[in-house]
């Protein structure tokens, strides 16, 4: 079955959806995901769709929904690299992306990610609840 | 309005869907459409193509190639024989859906088109036709 990569580094997970993605198999990608945070403890998930030519309703959702169901598995999410044209879309679309943490490429992802999981470890060891 | 060149494609699956996005977008880029507008295209395409398949129970699409005095254009018109829309108005609302989605499609493509029609009978289908000038 085909299936999107995901590269492990560090306590981050990484995905880079380089296909024109039909809707089974992002339904795939949010599952496999899911899985592997909690297989590895992950951290962070950085998934970078600069290569993505369109983002439409189905897709926004389920990057909507890899944020939310990280969150609640102790992960941060960022997507990075959206292309401009594909911004003003959603935009026009009506999805506005909202509670979805983003970059312009995946080195200010990877640092975005770093700082929130630093954060929540001082957070953490302070005893102070996020 | 002329229609200069005409194609149809059949919408059974999701595999359809990235069919009939990559087809617009060649036939944009051959109209010559900006990125941007491209995009447009494509994506309100595709709501459509899956409002098609997950209400409409699957259908065709028709993708012309138009032109009027002033100017050229792509115009995709979706058919299907499923239970039809009983209230288009509400159906174009932003939000609403009878589905499991976000209710963004049908407003949304409509927002991303220059002109867009719905019709559509109750037990009969629905032909949604959208059209963007390059």
């Amino acid at each position: 079955m085909e299936r999107i990569p995901i590269l492990k580094m560090g306590e981050f997970l990484l995905v880079t959806i380089q296909v024109d993605m039909h809707d089974r198999l992002a339904l795939t990608l949010q599952d496999d995901l899911t899985s592997q945070i909690v297989k590895n403890k992950a951290k962070g998930v950085l998934i970078d769709i600069s290569t993505l030519e369109m983002v439409d309703s189905f897709i926004g959702r389920m990057l909507g929904s890899i944020a939310g169901m990280a969150r609640l598995l102790d992960a941060e999410t960022v997507v990075v690299g959206m292309q401009p044209s594909v911004a003003i879309t959603l935009v026009e679309l009506g999805l506005s992306m909202q509670g979805i943490r983003t970059a312009l490429d995946v080195e200010k992802g990877m640092a975005a990610l770093t700082a929130a999981v630093t954060r929540a470890r001082e957070a953490a060891d302070d005893g102070i609840e996020l | 309005m002329t229609v200069l060149n005409s194609e149809s494609m059949e919408l059974r699956s999701s595999e359809d869907i990235v069919m009939v996005r990559q087809a617009v977008r060649r036939k944009a880029v051959a109209l010559g459409f900006g990125l941007v507008d491209q995009t447009k295209v494509v994506t309100a395409s595709s709501e459509l193509a899956r409002n098609t398949i997950d209400y409409g129970g699957g259908g065709t699409v028709q993708l012309e190639v138009v032109e009027n005095d002033r100017r050229s254009g792509l115009r995709l018109v979706f058919e299907d024989r499923g239970p039809g829309i009983p209230d288009i108005e509400l159906a174009l609302k932003d939000g609403y859906t009878t589905g499991h989605g976000m209710g963004l499609g049908l407003g949304g493509a409509k927002r991303l088109s220059h002109e867009f029609e719905v019709l559509s009978k109750p037990g009969e289908g629905t032909r949604i036709s959208m059209l963007r000038w390059r």
